[in-house]
């Protein structure tokens, strides 16, 4: 009774989780959803084929059935940009809480190292940081992570920083609780909230960042399937083929649109003030 | 007002013991920025040396040459790059701190000149895009706040939600397809430098940063309006158009000074996807170039252009509220 009521309730959340979860499943169960389709077996005789009822993206250069690739495509841009919003959550969280709980020589360490971070555009040093260790998709998650956990630990550290001086955390430290006691049950469920909203409305932006650096070469390699990368394959026929560039990029805009209403309508749930 | 020179705003500081921010304040700003350049430098400097590619291989490659194991030892030994971690980064910061910030690899020229070069098309595409941006965001953020929650406000608000979302590559990418390969009236490679070639550059970046901006001058516009001021005027009977672009418009563009200053900083270290995908000679296409054939100092040296140009521009955002803000000019 009472969880339909939730769902009743918040119409807008429910329609997009739903679409979340069915892209979800489609990466899942992508070999499904594309017919059996290989998305990397080429076959140049059918190089460059309009969209038709055999193929209904057409084809690429090398005879790959465009459809297939861009379900499988989901699968890389998921679970990349989960990792991301994964890697930089925990980081940013533990690293976060440590510095607003110990303060000190602690504080200015990680907060100096996330300074420094933060006072730079961060695409540029993803860029460069995917660029120099070599193209791979995990090289690109490991960069982007690098530039935007500072984000997660500043805010986890200033929601510390309001309670570290309460009374009752003063309290339960005078009566003889474990530093680890203090931080996981008073600092960590204080941090918890506002953070897992930055994470649900981040996982957009960090697929178009993840996009955007195999775009320019510098995440998946060929002949991954994944949606940046396709559409920088996709460009030099853009006259003669623009169904290459099109469904990708589309593959891209639909995903990234769906995980920022989702965040946006989870953000409205748990903290009506925002709005 | 806003974009006031710095030179200007340092002799203002000099002359004034008023300023908002103290001497103090700019002085640890100034040291922070250091700092972080340190930092930054030594982060990029510790990639390069750890990377797996190697500049001389590339470098001969690249003149036609098989890079055999000797030869590329040989020229690693003579370029220095067989030396300790150490010796190599404080070789380089002695010579920056001399002016001197390499040759690239790739052009063989100074990186100096190969920065100050693109400096020019990518300031050019800056100030082009950030205005288009603002003819578009201000207008639309501004009906969507007076007109809140008609159909108006709704179809404004619809758009940026799905403008948010839309890759600025893919934007960038289906506008040369309408423009340039469909109906032909722009040049697909943007290396021209006239006008006509920064309309579709500029016009991406200003499509893919206007529905944030537009969402925030609602937000600003809607705060102003329901002020105490606002609601005195017109009681009093002043006109509402009066009440509209006398108090509420110039109030409701103070925060968007930070943001802008954010954009700004982050588009003159160059847009790297966007001059990718048109061909713009700007600093970010000649960043892609660097990283991808391993042009250590170009990348060094690009790097470090960023970090200074959007510190600085932050520092000067600060500033500029002394001028816009005239309670700043009281604070003390």
């Amino acid at each position: 009774m009472k969880k339909e009521n939730f769902f009743l309730k918040y119409k807008t959340f429910t329609i997009f989780l739903i679409l979340a979860i069915l892209i979800v499943l489609t990466a899942i169960f992508a070999p499904v959803v594309s017919g059996g389709v290989d998305p990397t077996a080429s076959d140049l005789t059918q190089a460059i084929e309009a969209p038709s009822s055999e193929h209904i993206f057409g084809t690429d250069k090398m005879g790959r059935d465009i459809y297939a690739r861009v379900i499988y495509g989901s699968r890389v841009s998921l679970t990349a940009s989960f990792s991301i919003v994964a890697i930089v959550f925990v980081v940013g969280l533990v690293l976060g809480i440590l510095a607003g709980y110990f303060g000190g020589w602690v504080d200015t360490v990680i907060m100096r190292i996330a300074d420094m971070m933060i006072a730079f555009p961060g695409l540029v040093l993803a860029l460069a940081v995917a660029g120099i260790m070599g193209a791979s998709v995990r090289n690109a998650v490991l960069a982007i992570s690098l530039v935007t956990w500072p984000k997660y630990a500043r805010l986890a550290r200033s929601l510390v920083m309001k309670i570290r001086h309460r009374d009752y955390v003063d309290a339960a430290i005078v009566t003889g609780s474990k530093t680890f006691y203090m931080l996981s049950r008073y600092m960590l469920p204080n941090a918890l909230p506002t953070l897992v909203i930055t994470a649900a409305t981040d996982i957009g932006s960090m697929m178009l960042e993840l996009a955007a650096l195999s775009f320019l070469g510098f995440g998946a390699i060929p002949p991954t399937p994944e949606w940046g990368l396709m559409l920088s394959e996709g460009r030099a026929y853009m006259q003669s083929a623009p169904w290459l560039m099109i469904f990708p990029g589309l593959a891209i805009f639909i995903t990234v649109v769906v995980f920022n209403m989702l965040g946006d309508s989870l953000r409205d749930i748990l903290d009506p003030k925002s709005e | 007002m806003i974009l006031c020179s710095p030179l200007c705003l340092c002799k203002l500081f000099l002359e004034r013991e008023e300023f908002y921010l103290s001497k103090k304040q700019l002085i640890s700003r100034l040291l922070q920025i250091v700092v972080v350049l340190i930092g930054i430098s030594f982060i990029t400097f510790l990639l390069t040396y750890v990377s797996p590619g190697d500049p001389v291989r590339h470098m001969l490659t690249a003149s036609g040459t098989m890079p055999t194991d000797e030869t590329v030892n040989a020229i690693r030994q003579e370029m220095g790059l067989n030396d300790p971690f150490f010796t190599q980064y404080f070789r380089w910061v002695g010579n920056c701190l001399h002016g001197d910030f390499g040759d690239s690899y790739m052009l063989h020229k100074p990186v100096v000149t190969l920065l100050a070069a693109r400096l020019w098309p990518t300031l050019k595409l800056t100030i082009f895009s950030v205005i288009l941006m603002l003819i578009i965001a201000v207008p639309l953020g501004m009906i969507s706040a007076v007109y809140k929650d008609s159909w108006i406000d709704y179809l404004v608000r619809g758009i940026t939600f799905l403008g948010v979302s839309l890759p600025n590559f893919w934007v960038g990418l289906l506008l040369m397809l309408a423009f340039c390969v469909k109906i032909q009236i722009f040049p697909v490679i943007s290396s021209g430098g006239d006008f006509k070639s920064m309309v579709l550059p500029s016009l991406t970046l200003a499509i893919a940063m206007s529905s944030k901006y537009t969402r925030q001058v609602r937000t600003a516009v809607l705060e102003e309006l329901s002020s105490d001021y606002v609601i005195g005027a017109k009681a009093r009977g002043v006109k509402s158009w009066k009440i509209l672009w006398l108090n509420v418009f110039p109030n409701s563009l103070l925060p968007l000074i930070t943001m802008l200053g954010l954009s700004i900083g982050s588009l003159l270290g160059g847009t790297s996807v966007v001059e990718v995908i048109f061909s713009y000679p700007g600093l970010g296409n000649l960043a892609v170039s660097a990283i991808t054939s391993c042009d250590y100092y170009l990348i060094q040296g690009y790097v470090l252009w960023v970090a200074v140009i959007y510190m600085v521009i932050n520092l000067l955002v600060d500033l500029s509220y002394y001028f816009v803000d005239p309670r700043m000019r009281l604070k003390r």
